[in-house]
């Protein structure tokens, strides 16, 4: 059964007749061509399909599209502005935080979605004292924890978590688009 | 997957006679679920009711000073909420513990509470298994039941509960808001997820098309000393083995109230009450704890695969108590 959509894709106006079955993923990759998120397990599993949806990241690939009408989608291209990196991408470029890349939209994407919930003082299951006030602090263990929805098959993860810690650190100041 | 219609509305009662007319008809929240199972052809539904702008999203306090969670409230907002972290932490633990931060970004507190079990075989249509297929027989009893239950099994069923959050709520003492289409009724958590028994296929005793609307917590000040212990085979990201979400009050060394469920280990959130009974008004003391425990799991039964589960939950009610008895003097 089809619906009508409306997707607001990277900043793009996008609009859709698709199936109801759609998922957000294959309405991005399939619909839309922007190959950026993966598919790795299809189930919720993995992470390589992670986008923001309205800001949050989720998994595309357990989301159907018709219920999202009107949503804005950001995927891993989209963090770029203007045809220069995010300081995310940077970030992983210079620690060498993948290998195949097949998982790294997805991870950094989520690192992204991460480094926001750290700043709203969401607290994690590394959080050692869920009922204080005030931010949990960003250790590796809290990366770890915070990440634990992106698998690498490649096992990057040693560099991946130094990568997400210098962008937390230098997330302003890392200069876009230059050269490493 | 089976082709099915889309529906959204805006009230409660269209909502509910809409979804009674449709025998194969099931609400959409996050979808984390439900996408799955429709994906691995487990649920078919011909129609899907999208819920998430029918219920609420807040978290507001109730006249008796307890909390009320709307439905639609995501699993990754509930967990950092400033009132239940200070209030109920044992809840925002729970959450915290289960599933990703992409899937808590979508799961909602009703869907968490209704997720289906993760019972390999249910999972595998070409098993056979009394939940999907009533009277098709239990590949887990005799087959890969490391994961099953040791408390309250059937000869029909001896899956798990998997809700990390439920747990939580079950010690808790929270009450289940539902509308159905004979209105609206307030059940304890403890009555909402089933045994087997002969009907597997049942998880609740919520009729079809009953939308779950909001979960209350009681004002319960000694609450604030809860936790959640979970154990699992890898340091994050996946189901319990077992789990326990406890409460205690106490003072002067001595247990003046507790509150005790386990997970992983039934069809539903166990809620310890033997154990319970047994510590109330005893001094505080490792070997109490132990003795409460034994007579909770005197009654388990354990399958060819999950004996382990006995020691692992009696270790972990233990560890749980000893920590809150500490914290709470
Ligand atoms: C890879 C993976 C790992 C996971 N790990 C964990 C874990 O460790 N611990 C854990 O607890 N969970 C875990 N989960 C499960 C996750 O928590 C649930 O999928 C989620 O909470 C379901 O919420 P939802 O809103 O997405 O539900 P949906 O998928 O939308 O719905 C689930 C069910 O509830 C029904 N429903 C939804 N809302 C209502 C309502 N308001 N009233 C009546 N019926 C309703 C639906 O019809 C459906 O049958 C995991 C899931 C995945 C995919
Ligand atoms: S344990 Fe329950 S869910 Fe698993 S195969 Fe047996 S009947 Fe099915
Ligand atoms: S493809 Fe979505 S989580 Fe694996
Ligand atoms: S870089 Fe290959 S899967 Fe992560």
């Amino acid at each position: 059964m089809d619906a009508e959509i409306t997707l607001r894709v990277d900043g793009e106006e996008h609009r859709l007749t698709v199936d109801t079955r759609t998922t957000i993923l294959d309405a991005l990759r399939e619909r839309i061509g922007n190959t950026s998120p993966k598919k790795g397990c299809d189930h919720g599993q993995c992470g390589a399909c992670t986008v923001l949806l309205d800001g949050r990241r989720v998994n595309s690939c357990l989301t159907f599209a018709v219920a999202h009408d009107g949503a804005e989608v950001t995927t891993s291209e989209g963090l770029a502005e203007n045809g220069e990196l995010h300081p995310m991408h940077r970030s992983f470029i210079e620690h060498d935080g993948y290998q195949c890349g097949y998982c790294t939209p997805g991870q950094i994407v989520s690192a992204v979605g991460m480094l926001e919930e750290v700043g709203n003082g969401w607290p994690s299951h590394a959080t050692e004292n869920v009922s204080a006030e005030g931010n949990a602090g960003l250790s590796d263990d809290e990366i770890r924890e915070r990440m634990s929805g992106n698998l690498c098959r490649c096992a990057a993860y040693a560099n991946i978590v130094p990568a997400i810690q210098y962008a937390a650190e230098h997330g302003e100041g890392v200069e876009r688009g230059g050269n490493a | 997957m089976k082709p099915y219609r889309y529906e959204r509305s805006e009230d409660v009662s269209g909502t509910i006679s809409t979804i009674a007319e449709e025998p194969e008809g099931a609400f959409l929240a996050g979808g984390t679920n439900i996408v799955d199972l429709m994906k691995l052809g487990v649920m078919s539904p011909d129609m899907l009711v999208d819920v998430r702008r029918l219920t609420p999203d807040d978290v507001e306090e109730t006249e008796d000073g307890g909390v009320r969670i709307g439905a639609a409230v995501t699993n990754s907002d509930l967990a950092a909420e400033r009132t239940i972290r200070s209030r109920y932490p044992a809840i925002s633990e729970a959450l915290l513990s289960g599933a990703s931060a992409q899937l808590r970004n979508m799961a909602t507190t009703g869907g968490n509470l209704l997720q289906r079990t993760r019972c390999v075989y249910f999972q595998d249509t070409t098993t056979p298994c009394n939940k999907r297929e009533p009277g098709s027989g239990c590949s887990a009893i005799e087959g890969h039941n490391k994961n099953h239950a040791i408390l309250g099994a059937s000869e029909h069923c001896v899956a798990t509960h998997p809700s990390d959050m439920a747990v939580a709520m079950t010690a808790l003492d929270a009450f289940v808001v539902t509308h159905g289409p004979d209105g609206e009724r307030r059940i304890p958590i403890e009555e909402l997820h089933r045994l087997p028994g002969s009907e597997p296929e049942r998880d609740t005793i919520l009729e079809h098309g009953e939308l779950i609307t909001a979960v209350e917590l009681p004002p319960t000040a000694f609450f604030s000393n809860s936790k959640y212990r979970k154990v699992r085979e890898r340091a994050s990201y996946a189901f319990a083995l077992v789990s326990v979400a406890a409460a205690m009050d106490v003072e002067d060394g001595v247990i003046r109230d507790v509150r005790i469920a386990l997970g992983g280990v039934a069809h539903k959130p166990w809620r310890a009450t033997k154990a319970e009974e047994a510590l109330r008004g005893e001094p505080v003391s490792e070997a109490n704890f132990r003795a409460a425990a034994e007579i909770e799991l005197e009654d388990a039964e354990p399958l060819s695969g999950n004996a382990y589960k006995i020691p692992l939950a009696r270790n972990v009610i233990v560890r749980t108590l000893s920590d809150l008895s500490e914290e709470g003097r």
